[in-house]
């Protein structure tokens, strides 16, 4: 890579806790393809949900700190985070903020105004556009080969279209190129952005268990060793509440639930603790310690047709 | 000159918002005006009554309206002024209402400048000169381009009247949309049994010349007299020798080419006959999966063929056909449905949209009429339709109704029940329209008797689950949301103008829409006319319609054009260019700027001048902008005359300062 | 069923407002439901969303701030990006619930608790704590058995913190949600 990749980067409050394995594996990747992370400085909680549902002015404010904190970086391309939670906050409000009149009162809410001349990124865009997967397929030391994936984006990693400007809306496709460019497979999955139930959990259990639970399901239905996802929410929703689903939908899945940089990590050569699988609460080393077996016999099948066929 | 001046109050249109009684006093002391007043309707009988009794009786000699467009009633006023005995070019149009009344609402603003605009009639009018038609000859011939069921009624129709007809179909067979039709609403009778004959008396009517396979390149001249260059593209068969036998179609090793008749449900041979009622019944060669024309070895049908017509290094010709008149009858195409993503965007071979699922239906498709699911072939026993998929949506472009939907799903769900008796239809609908002969009622059959079940509202999702594909949508009658685990899903796609329309419309010089869809000459009045005289509309070319309505349009346009060929002269409209031969200095560029070939160079006394043909002259100007010495003039629109508007323009501003 | 007097109960200054603040304007909406199909709360709602935007059309305020589903919608965005007309459903939606909250409404009160434990934890810390907006919740909601089957899973995993990670001058965080107050009260 000629040009040095240089971001902003906005790591997001659950990054502290309950998606440590994201923050570290997402640092650590983003190391290995040369994009260094400045981290802005003294950055605070975007509002998450609960302040658009609140009110918009709060949330953009709550928001705009840090993009009038990220603007004062030197030499940055654009703002990254690895949440689609923080993202989608971070972006509306820049676009909200487009109209002078919304940004007025806004800033009056602030200790300095945003001037929003950067662009926000997920981690999970950049590494699509700025390393993509052609990159990424000769870095990958150890592929993921027979590894069935449900490639899970969430619902609002790209949606509303407009705002987002990434990806298909209905049929993203940036992560299951990544994976495939580690060797693995993404399966079909239908239910790419669909809810998982979101910040439910905690108030609205019952809703969670119905909607992450149809997620599991069509994982299952399709294939799938396992979800590979982008979301902390999503995550959290599908694997730590994976036992509180199976109970109230009288299920046994078992899937593990993987940060896709989890898995770049592991391509790249990282051992299972550089990027966090220990914390995951469905353990997934079973499933990685069968896939050397599992490559190895797809290699034969794979073989099979071509001694019958009468291709040379 | 004695101008008269009359001020129309259109009922309220324009009076409501103008006080067109100031206006007509305004116009009292206005330089050469000799007589002004309001009238209440002046396109009225006794509206021009008045016209007529004020020139005669103040023995004006110029007249200017003050009304609506001149495109409404500019021909109607002229009329009026010439039965006063006036040259009806001795007349202007002052358009108060369409850029007056209907725009503003500030009633004092607008008194203003309906009156600025009488002034500058006003000061045009003092200038202008009677001017006379000439006559010129006409070719009696028309073109129709596109032979779906519009043009092949209009071929018919006017080859009847006497007149020889130039049938041009761009694919290879004529038939259009209704040859793929299974059945027709909301009769259930067979398709190509009602369109085959008519196919066929075109193939064998002895004044229809028809070219297949073939597209307009470019058209010169104007009515009465068009050049249609016309681009004969290469089958890589002999048409002439061609009997249509079939036989290097049974032969054709490349059996996967891709089968646009077919909706691109199964697949075709790289040599092929459309379908068994093909006018022309020809063969033609896919090159793009042909093996001669991909690796230079095969040529087999060259070998089967009996009359020896495969032709290899066939190349496109050009031909010219000179005609009259023109119809444009292209028809529709679907339009590109991929932008749903939430019905899967192509990627789910069990969603599929009507045409083709009319294939299916047809017993000469490529499933012979038997309905099979594309992913396993096996018989669905639950089909659901989707009807909007790309009308009445905005976020897709395309906010209008296609129109035809509703009823074509409802034959779809009748045909359905027929061919697999225990199956069952779900139709997704947001309003059935169905305002025609026995049209609602067929879609009350489709529920009633053949138990198709309706449900009031869109589908948001279609995915595959299980072998099923789940249709999640709304029932928003219950106010519920609603699943169906279907084995097929029919998406009722909307039309849109076909694929090269604009180009076409380029070409013939008329309007077109943002869709495709060519511009009528008027919504109401004139349906199949154009603004380019000499050119009609018939069929989907002008907007969605269903196969009634095409027909009576394609008879329509034939009408029209029989009318229009029913003199054996057309008058010119003087309103042309002339040279003033003293000014000219014979630089010819007004030649090379005129669009339509209309100015010759000619010598006079040994010098070099130009000359307006006052019979190709559209009166466009372009050549009086171009011209430096101002020698070249459109008569009646002088450099002057213009000068003048702008100056009375000016003159009211510098009175009010 | 409720018969809605549309000569008498249509609130047109309601109306106004739901399009001022969202931006958007409620008689694009043409009924065709595809907010609904789409929409994954459905399950729980007691008004579709469809049906909240055909109240919406006929002003039925407090219908509309009064029900479950404007504190159910998550905001996934199905509604908004599929919607035919181009209508941001799900702007409009948490219009409605600014709008329910500003008025006292609070008809989920778990959800509103939940967000108001995230906000304040938010104030207080400048990040959002989750410990301890978990016990902010617990002690508002008294649902003392709220995940504490997933207290065993987590804690070993050493994700959650005992202590907040604050940010270095939480003050300024305070003051913008201050400033916030001012504003509203003005």
């Amino acid at each position: 890579m000629s040009q040095k990749l240089r971001y902003a980067y906005y790591p997001g409050c659950s990054g502290q806790g309950t998606s440590k394995e994201y923050e570290q594996s997402t640092r650590a990747v983003c190391e290995a393809l040369g994009m260094e992370l400045v981290d802005i400085p003294d950055w605070s909680c975007c509002g998450s949900s609960p302040a658009h549902t609140v009110d918009h002015r709060l949330s953009s404010a709550l928001s705009g700190r840090n993009l009038a904190l990220a603007e004062r970086l030197e030499g940055v391309s654009a703002i990254l985070t690895p949440c689609p939670s923080c993202l989608t906050n971070l972006k509306v409000s820049a676009h909200k903020m487009k109209d002078p009149e919304f940004a007025a009162e806004v800033n009056a809410l602030l200790d300095f105004p945003v001037r929003n001349t950067l662009p926000v990124k997920s981690i999970l865009q950049a590494i699509y556009e700025d390393v993509g997967p052609d990159a990424l397929r000769p870095k990958a030391v150890r592929l993921l080969t027979g590894l069935k994936l449900a490639p899970y984006y969430g619902c609002i990693m790209n949606r509303p279209p407009h705002i987002m400007e990434f990806d298909d809306h209905e049929n993203p496709i940036a992560m299951d190129q990544l994976m495939e460019a580690i060797g693995a497979e993404a399966v079909t999955f239908p239910l790419k952005v669909e809810c998982c139930g979101a910040s439910f959990g905690v108030a609205r259990r019952d809703i969670v268990q119905k909607l992450s639970g149809k997620l599991l399901d069509t994982a299952a239905s399709n294939g799938a060793d396992a979800v590979v996802t982008a979301c902390p929410l999503c995550q959290m929703n599908l694997d730590l509440r994976q036992d509180q689903i199976n109970v109230a939908n009288n299920t046994s899945h078992n899937m593990p639930v993987f940060y896709y940089t989890q898995l770049i990590g592991l391509a790249l050569g990282m051992t299972p603790s550089q990027v966090g699988l220990e914390k995951l609460e469905v353990s997934p080393m079973a499933l990685l310690e069968s896939l050397p077996a599992r490559a190895e016999a797809q290699a034969q099948a794979a073989k099979k047709p071509a001694s019958k066929g009468a291709q040379s | 000159m004695k101008i008269g001046v009359f001020v129309c109050h259109c009922g309220s249109n324009i009076a409501g918002t103008v006080d067109v009684v100031q206006v007509a006093e305004a116009a009292k002391s206005m330089p050469e005006v000799a007589f002004a007043k309001d009238t209440m309707y002046a396109c009225s009988e006794p509206g021009q009554q008045g016209i007529i009794d004020a020139i005669k009786e103040m023995g004006l000699d110029g007249a200017v309206v003050a009304s609506c467009t001149p495109r409404m009633h500019g021909s109607t006023f002229m009329r009026t002024v010439a039965r006063a005995g006036l040259n009806p070019y001795m007349f202007e149009m002052a358009n108060i209402r369409e850029h007056v009344s209907w725009i503003g609402k500030d009633k004092v603003a607008n008194t203003r400048k309906a009156i600025d605009l009488v002034r500058m009639a006003v000061a045009k009018l003092a200038q202008n000169k009677p001017l006379y038609s000439q006559s010129f000859s006409i070719n009696k011939r028309v073109m129709i381009i596109g032979g779906g069921v519009a043009g092949i009624q209009a071929a018919l129709d006017c080859a009847d009247g006497g007149l020889q007809v130039v049938l041009v179909e761009k694919t290879t067979t004529i038939g259009g949309k209704m040859a793929k039709l299974d059945k027709t609403f909301p009769t259930v009778d067979c398709s190509s049994c009602i369109l085959g004959p008519r196919m066929v008396d075109v193939a064998q009517h002895p004044n229809i010349t028809l070219h297949a396979s073939a597209e307009v390149d470019e058209v010169f001249g104007y009515v009465g007299n068009y050049q249609v260059e016309v681009r004969k593209k290469a089958t890589y068969v002999n048409w002439k020798t061609c009997t249509g036998c079939g036989a290097c179609m049974e032969k054709c090793p490349s059996k996967k080419s891709k089968d646009p008749f077919n909706e691109l449900i199964g697949t075709t041979t790289a040599i092929n006959i459309p379908f068994p009622q093909a006018i022309p019944k020809r063969a033609s060669i896919d090159r793009d999966s042909c093996i001669k024309f991909k690796t230079g070895k095969c040529g087999i049908c060259a070998k089967v063929c009996p009359t020896k017509a495969i032709d290899y290094d066939q190349q496109d010709e050009m031909i010219t056909e000179e005609v009259g008149a023109i119809i444009a009858a292209t028809g529709f195409d679907l339009m590109d449905w991929h932008v749903y993503g939430q019905y899967g965007a192509g990627r789910y071979p069990d969603v599929i949209t009507s045409l083709q699922y009319e294939r299916m239906l047809s017993a000469s498709g490529p499933t012979g009429g038997h309905i099979k699911r594309p992913s396993d072939k096996k018989e669905p026993k639950t089909i659901v339709f989707i009807q909007c998929v790309g009308s009445r949506d905005k976020s897709v472009g395309r906010p209008y109704c296609t129109g035809f939907c509703c009823m074509y799903t409802a034959k779809q769900a009748i045909l359905t029940k027929d061919h697999i008796p225990d199956s069952e239809s779900y139709v997704f609908y947001m309003d059935i329209r169905a305002p025609g002969k026995m049209y609602d009622e067929f879609t009350r059959r489709a529920m009633e008797e053949y138990g198709a079940k309706y449900i009031r509202g869109r589908v948001s999702m279609v995915y595959p689950q299980d072998g099923k594909m789940i249709v999640r949508g709304v029932d928003t009658l219950a106010g519920a949301q609603v699943e169906v685990e279907a084995d097929l899903v029919v998406l009722a796609v909307g039309a849109e103008g076909a694929a090269g329309s604009a180009q076409l419309a380029e070409k013939l010089r008329i309007s077109y829409d943002s869709y495709g869809f060519f511009m009528e000459g008027h919504p109401k009045l004139k349906p199949v006319e154009t603004n380019t005289a000499g050119v009609y509309l018939a069929g989907c070319a002008q907007g969605p319609k269903d196969i009634p309505s095409s027909v009576a349009q394609g008879s329509a346009a034939a009408a029209k054009v029989l009318s229009l060929f029913s003199k054996d002269q057309l008058q010119s409209d003087p309103q042309v260019s002339k040279v003033d031969l003293k000014r000219c200095v014979g630089c010819m560029k007004c030649a090379i700027t005129c669009p339509f070939g209309a100015i010759k160079e000619t010598e006079v006394r040994g010098e070099i001048k130009a000359q307006v043909i006052e019979t190709i002259c559209q009166g466009c100007g372009i050549c009086t902008s171009t011209c430096r010495q101002g020698a070249i003039q459109l008569q009646n629109f002088t450099d002057n005359q213009i000068l003048a508007e702008v100056n009375a323009l000016l003159s009211s501003e510098t009175e009010e300062a | 069923m409720n018969v809605i007097a549309l000569s008498h109960s249509q609130d047109r200054d309601f109306i106004a407002q739901v399009e001022k603040e969202s931006g958007q304007n409620v008689s694009l909406c043409y009924q065709c439901g595809n907010c609904t199909a789409g929409c994954p709360y459905t399950f729980v709602y007691d008004i579709p969303v469809h049906q909240m935007m055909r109240l919406l059309q006929a002003g039925q305020k407090e219908a509309l701030l009064s029900c479950r589903s404007v504190w159910l919608c998550a905001t996934c965005q199905s509604c908004t990006t599929r919607c035919p007309n181009n209508i941001d459903v799900a702007h409009i939606v948490d219009v409605l619930r600014h709008m329910a909250r500003r008025e006292g409404y609070s008809t989920e009160y778990g959800v509103k608790s939940f967000v108001d434990s995230f906000l304040e934890s938010v104030e207080k810390n400048g990040r959002a704590f989750e410990m301890g907006l978990l016990l902010r919740f617990i002690g508002k909601t008294g649902r003392f058995w709220t995940d504490v089957d997933l207290a065993p899973k987590i804690l070993p995993k050493g994700k959650l913190s005992p202590l907040p990670h604050k940010v270095k001058n939480p003050e300024a965080i305070a003051k913008i949600f201050e400033r916030f107050r001012q504003e509203c009260q003005k």
